[in-house]
């Protein structure tokens, strides 16, 4: 009631301003395709009993937990798990890479953080890094069909694979390099095929998706799985979860938080 | 008085036919990115835009600096410009076309480009991008092609065209400002991070614009009997003068916040363009020439001898047109992927078949532009009897 209350407010709102001004104003308080489907009156689908769900999902990465180990058979999990290629073993080259998580020097994942001295084990470890579906997320706002979209139901940033035009816009959009664009057809590059998710075709825009499809069938992310307990994963709005519980014990940090995105994914240094 | 354009001289047709087999070559070209993918083109995970986009940023420049032959005409009277002004419209109309062409060849997939009509997203820039060239596309074919008929008639325009010819002025200026909030308001791109960015996009493109436009006159005066006359190619001279030093001001003031302020994240992309970065400097050599030739173009033009010497100012207007080329469709884009977001350096050189699918749109554009002037001078002739 509440919920639908608000939306009608929020709709009337919108044609009082009228569509260019009201336009600019949606720029600041982002949007997603999602909401104006829900409030459309069209088929009410009811999730599954054992989807895991979260007002807000976010993931705590302790970086004094990872190891390169780890990081690799992370971003092996995630990438079977997703049809994900493997340009650079099949070329040879970076320049059609694409990667969902991948481990990066502390130097490179952080290049606003103070790096004069920074501890021997941050200089020795690669950290990984992937999309931080920010709660503000820039990549949201410049695309102009809206295949990339921010979830309200769960704040994760998602996209549409059949509607994305690739253009690119949120690849410049994005501040911290998490997505990757299909320059050729990535069925050349990928070992095994899993039928359970979606094959991307050439020209679309990709990156992490949060296991938005494993989370619907009630299972864990893949890189948590793989991550022998350096990641843990849960609903930021909930202070009984597991990762509020570890955000209220350590410091944690995000990427870039000067920008003002609202990363929710923690690094715990 | 489309059919002007189905007869002409030897030269004339060598031109048409030349066009069409640059057009048949980047075509052939742009069947094989359809089918193989982006991947022909040298775009890497890094640098995801190129030469294509920066061939559109250059020429949202060109199809925008007509304003400066429409408002001094229309707003200010300035009868001089009355023989030039379709000149300019119709230079707008081969370049808007040009750059809603470079855009096409730039998406991964071309055949859902309707789902941005679609799926409206007016919080994107590229929509509202897509609202003013589209409506300075049809603004000024309209306009330019019934002013032309009313001198082919010999009667004045019709009065519906006035609020028209008014509304472009701003169409104009939106189209460049729009295309530089693109990137100037992204977080996190150091480069593009400026409130200066469309202030310098519109004086390049009022700059490079005219410069071109005048090359064309000389270049109509040579091969045909119409002349637009000295006393506006002056104008214009001067037009171009002091939109060249508002340009080179506005690049040292960037270069002052940027190097004074220290912030490594801004510095690094200018730094990365002018000297290299990690050992890396493909553009190095591009950067100087163009900050070279628009120098010395500012200061041929903006000494009067210089200026009124058409060999001088040929010179000068070609400086001003490869100088802002150089700094738009090849620096402006890379400069603000490299380094990217990680700080790592991964640069970009277009690939062949990049610059022939380049080349098969310019050659669209020129063909339409030829046209476009065949006509005019068709038309001029036939009025002069
Ligand atoms: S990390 Fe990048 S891709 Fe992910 S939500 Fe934030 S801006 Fe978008
Ligand atoms: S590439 Fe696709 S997802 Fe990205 S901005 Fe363009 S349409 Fe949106
Ligand atoms: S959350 Fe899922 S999609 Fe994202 S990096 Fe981890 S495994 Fe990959």
């Amino acid at each position: 009631m509440e919920n639908s209350r608000r939306k009608f407010l929020k709709t009337a709102g919108y044609s009082v301003l009228g569509v260019a001004a009201g336009s600019m104003l949606i720029g600041i308080t982002p949007r997603s395709a999602t909401t104006a489907e829900d409030s459309s009156g069209g088929p009410k689908y009811k999730s599954r009993d054992e989807a895991l769900k979260a007002e807000r999902w976010g993931l705590v990465i302790d970086t004094r937990k990872i190891t390169s180990r780890i990081n690799r058979s992370m971003q092996r999990a995630c990438h079977r798990e997703h049809n994900v290629p493997d340009f650079v073993r099949k070329l040879g080259s970076k320049q059609h890479e694409i990667k969902w998580i991948w481990p990066t020097p502390f130097k490179n994942a952080f290049i606003e953080q103070d790096l004069q001295y920074i501890s021997d084990h941050l200089k020795r470890t690669e950290i990984p890094v992937l999309c931080n579906h920010c709660n503000h997320p820039p990549c949201v706002r410049v695309c102009p069909t809206q295949a990339t979209f921010k979830r309200e139901s769960d704040g994760l940033v998602l996209m549409d694979y059949h509607r994305c035009i690739g253009c690119r816009f949120c690849m410049a959009g994005c501040p911290y390099g998490a997505r990757s664009f299909n320059y050729r057809d990535p069925r050349e590059a990928i070992e095994e095929i899993n039928p359970d998710f979606t094959l991307r075709t050439k020209g679309v825009v990709e990156k992490c998706n949060f296991c938005a499809e494993r989370l619907a069938r009630g299972e864990s992310p893949a890189c948590v799985e793989a991550s022998n307990g350096a990641l843990t994963y849960g609903d930021l709005e909930d202070a009984s979860s597991d990762i509020r519980k570890l955000l209220a014990e350590y410091h944690a940090i995000t990427r870039k938080a000067e920008l003002g995105t609202l990363p929710s994914v923690f690094y715990i240094i | 008085m489309l059919e002007k354009a189905l007869s002409g001289s030897k030269t004339y047709y060598t031109l048409v036919l030349g066009l069409l087999v640059l057009i048949g070559i980047g075509f052939l070209f742009y069947l094989k990115q359809l089918d193989f993918g982006l991947g022909v083109t040298g775009m890497n995970r890094d640098v995801t835009w190129g030469f294509y986009i920066a061939q559109f940023t250059f020429l949202v420049g060109v199809a925008a600096s007509a304003v400066m032959l429409v408002l001094p005409y229309y707003l200010h009277d300035h009868k001089e410009f009355g023989k030039m002004t379709v000149l300019g419209e119709f230079l707008a109309v081969s370049a808007v076309l040009m750059c809603l062409l470079f855009i096409i060849v730039d998406l991964g997939q071309p055949q859902r480009l309707l789902n941005v009509i679609l799926y409206p997203t007016p919080q994107s820039m590229l929509f509202w991008d897509m609202i003013v060239l589209n409506g300075y596309l049809f603004l000024n074919i309209i306009i330019g092609w019934n002013v032309l008929s009313a001198e082919k008639e010999g009667v004045p325009p019709e009065k519906w065209l006035k609020p028209l010819i008014y509304l472009s002025i701003p169409f104009a200026v939106s189209i460049h400002t729009v295309t530089a909030f693109l990137y100037s308001g992204l977080p996190g791109r150091g480069f593009w991070l400026t409130a200066v960015l469309a202030p310098k996009f519109l004086a390049s493109a009022f700059a490079a614009g005219p410069a071109f436009l005048i090359l064309l006159s000389f270049i109509l005066r040579k091969f045909t009997n119409f002349d637009v006359g000295k006393k506006p190619i002056q104008t214009l001279a001067m037009i171009v003068c002091y939109a060249t030093i508002a340009s080179l001001f506005l690049f040292f003031c960037e270069i002052f916040v940027t190097f004074y302020s220290q912030i490594p994240e801004h510095m690094d992309h200018k730094l990365y363009l002018f000297f290299g970065l990690d050992g890396k400097g493909a553009l190095v050599p591009w950067m100087w020439t163009s900050l070279l030739m628009l120098i010395s173009a500012a200061v041929l033009l903006v000494i009067p001898s210089g200026r009124k010497n058409e060999y001088v100012l040929g010179l000068a207007c070609i400086f001003v047109f490869f100088g802002s080329w150089i700094d738009k469709g090849l620096g402006l884009i890379s400069g603000g992927f490299i380094p990217n977001p990680l700080h790592e350096v991964n640069e970009y050189i277009p690939t062949v078949p990049e610059v022939l699918i380049s080349l098969g749109v310019y050659a669209i554009g020129f063909l339409v532009l030829t046209i476009l002037f065949k006509v005019v001078v068709g038309v001029k002739e036939e009025v002069r009897g």
